[in-house]
C-alpha cells in the first residue's frame, strides 16, 4: 500500500475534490447510457439528473478556484479502486428501479463526508482543514437531500428482479 | 483501506472519455467489461495514444465487442482468430500500437492455439483477456476456466475438467510480460495497461471480468482479489515458484522479461509482393 499523499495547499486538495466530481460525473452518465440502452427510462434519467448534478459540483469547483484547464491531479490514482462518490459498476441491475439508484447515490455521498474529513482529521495545513471541513458539510448536506429524495421514491417491492423472460435461460 | 490519493502525473493532452466512441455498449448492467472500457481509455490517455495510432482488434463473445466502443482503430475479428490478426497488423504497421481483446473462450479455447504460438513469438503488443470463466454470448456454457465443479442447465455436475492456466501457460510459452487485473478496479488495470503497452514484446493481462447474468455469485470477486499480490520479477524460476502459491485471485504484474520482441530478419519487409512470390514460387 502507497503512503497516502496529503495536500500541501488548498489548491491542490481542492483538485482531488475536482477530481472526485468529475469521475463520479462522468460514471453517473455511463450508468444512465446503460440503463437507457436496457430501455430503463426511469433509472436511466434519474442517473443523468445525478452526472448532471455532479457536474455542476465539478464547475463550481473550477470557477470557484478559477480554473481555465484541468489541474495536475486529474491524473491520480485513489488508494480505493475508485473514487468516493463513483458508483461500482457492479452495482447495476437492468431491473433497478429509482430507489436503487438513490441509495447508491446516497452510499457514495456518505463516503464523500467521510473522505473529506478523513483529511481534516490529518496533519494538513489551517486553509486545508477549513476547506476539507467546507466540503464535508457540503456533502452532508448532499447526504440530506438524497435522504429526502428518497422519502419520496417508493422502495421496491419483493420480486422486483423477477424477469418472466430472463436473459439467462439455457434450457 | 482509506479513500485517499497519492502520485499526482503530468496531465495527459486527451482526456479517457476522447478515447471512447460515440456508441454505447450493450453489455448487462453490472458487467465487469465495462470496467475495461474505462481502464483501456484511461491507460490511452496517459500514455498520451493519437487514437489514429491504436488498433483494437478482437474476435468474437461479450467482450470482443470493445473495439466498437473505442475511438482508435478497431477490427471485430473472428472467433479465436484475433491474435492472428493483431499479430499480422503489428508486423506490417509496426508503428502502430497494437491491443488485442477477447473473452476466455475465444483466447483460451477457440484461439488457444494461437495464445501459445503469440507467445512464442512476442510480437511487441497486448493481448487482454477479460475471464468470467463462462460462454455468455452463446448463453453460459463452461469455458477453458469454469471449475469442474460448475453445476448448471449446460453442465450438470459440472465438466469434471481440471481449468485452463492462463498465466502458467503464458509464461512458460514465452509471454515477455504477464498480469492480472480485476475490473473492479479500473485505475489499478490502467496502470497494468499501461505498463503493458510501454513493456517490449507480447504483453498479456489476465483480468478478471464478473458475469453477472450466467456467474452472479462472482460479483462476491471483489472481495477475493489480492491487489498488488504479485511482485514483478524479470526471473522466469522466480516467476514459476510464484504461481505455484496463486490463488486466482492474486493481481499485479507477474513477470517482466527481457526477451527482444520479434522482428522481421532481412530484407523480406522491403521487397515488393511479385518479388515475394518469386522467392515462394514451388
Amino acid at each position: 500500500m502507497k503512503k497516502d499523499k496529503l495536500p500541501r495547499t488548498v489548491e491542490e486538495f481542492m483538485a482531488y475534490a475536482w477530481a472526485m466530481e468529475v469521475e463520479a460525473a462522468d460514471r453517473y452518465a455511463e450508468l444512465a447510457a446503460q440503463m437507457s440502452t436496457h430501455h430503463n427510462r426511469e433509472v436511466a434519467e434519474l442517473f443523468a439528473k445525478l452526472a448532471r448534478i455532479e457536474g455542476k459540483h465539478r464547475d463550481q469547483i473550477a470557477a470557484q478556484m478559477g480554473w481555465t484547464r484541468a489541474p495536475d491531479a486529474a491524473v491520480f490514482r485513489w488508494q480505493t479502486p475508485e473514487g468516493p462518490e463513483t458508483t461500482d459498476y457492479g452495482e447495476l441491475h437492468y431491473l433497478m428501479q429509482p430507489w436503487h439508484a438513490l441509495k447508491l447515490a446516497e452510499h457514495n455521498e456518505r463516503r464523500a463526508v467521510e473522505f473529506f474529513e478523513r483529511f481534516a482529521a490529518a496533519k494538513v495545513p489551517s486553509g486545508v482543514r477549513a476547506a476539507a471541513l467546507e466540503m464535508a458539510e457540503e456533502e452532508r448536506e448532499h447526504v440530506r437531500l438524497i435522504g429526502e429524495w428518497l422519502g419520496k421514491v417508493a422502495p421496491p417491492e419483493p420480486g422486483w428482479d423477477d424477469d418472466p423472460d430472463p436473459p439467462n435461460v439455457a434450457d | 483501506m482509506s479513500t485517499t490519493v497519492s502520485e499526482a502525473a503530468a496531465p495527459p493532452m486527451r482526456g479517457p472519455n476522447d478515447y471512447k466512441s460515440d456508441v454505447k455498449p450493450v453489455w448487462c448492467p453490472g458487467c465487469g467489461d465495462f470496467g475495461v472500457v474505462n481502464a483501456l481509455a484511461k491507460a490511452m490517455a496517459k500514455l498520451a495514444l493519437e487514437p489514429k495510432d491504436v488498433a483494437v482488434v478482437s474476435g468474437i463473445g461479450c467482450s470482443s465487442r470493445i473495439p466498437a466502443y473505442m475511438a482508435s482503430y478497431g477490427f471485430h475479428g473472428i472467433h479465436g482468430r484475433a491474435l492472428a490478426a493483431g499479430t499480422g497488423l503489428k508486423v506490417a504497421r509496426p508503428d502502430l500500437t497494437v491491443v488485442v481483446t477477447g473473452g476466455d473462450g475465444d483466447g483460451y479455447s477457440i484461439g488457444g492455439n494461437h495464445f501459445l504460438h503469440a507467445c512464442r513469438r512476442n510480437v511487441d503488443m497486448t493481448y487482454i483477456v477479460m475471464d468470467n470463466r463462462v460462454y455468455g454470448m452463446t448463453k453460459g456454457q463452461p469455458s477453458p476456466t469454469t471449475e469442474p465443479d460448475w453445476d448448471s442447465k449446460l453442465s450438470p455436475d459440472g465438466t469434471g475438467l481440471r481449468e485452463f492456466q492462463p498465466l502458467v501457460i503464458a509464461l512458460t510459452s514465452g509471454a515477455n510480460f504477464i498480469a492480472r487485473g480485476f475490473t473492479g478496479d479500473p485505475n489499478g488495470l490502467a496502470d497494468l495497461i499501461e505498463q503493458a503497452v510501454r513493456h517490449p514484446g507480447f504483453s498479456f493481462i489476465e483480468v478478471l471480468s464478473p458475469c453477472v447474468t450466467f456467474r452472479p455469485e462472482q460479483k462476491e470477486w471483489k472481495k477475493l482479489v489480492k491487489p498488488d499480490a504479485f511482485k514483478a520479477t524479470a526471473e522466469m524460476p522466480r516467476a514459476v515458484r510464484r504461481l505455484l502459491r496463486d490463488t486466482g485471485f492474486d493481481l499485479g504484474v507477474l513477470y517482466c522479461g527481457n526477451r527482444a520482441p520479434y522482428a522481421p530478419r532481412g530484407p523480406r519487409a522491403s521487397l515488393a509482393p511479385s518479388d515475394l512470390e518469386a522467392r515462394f514460387a514451388l
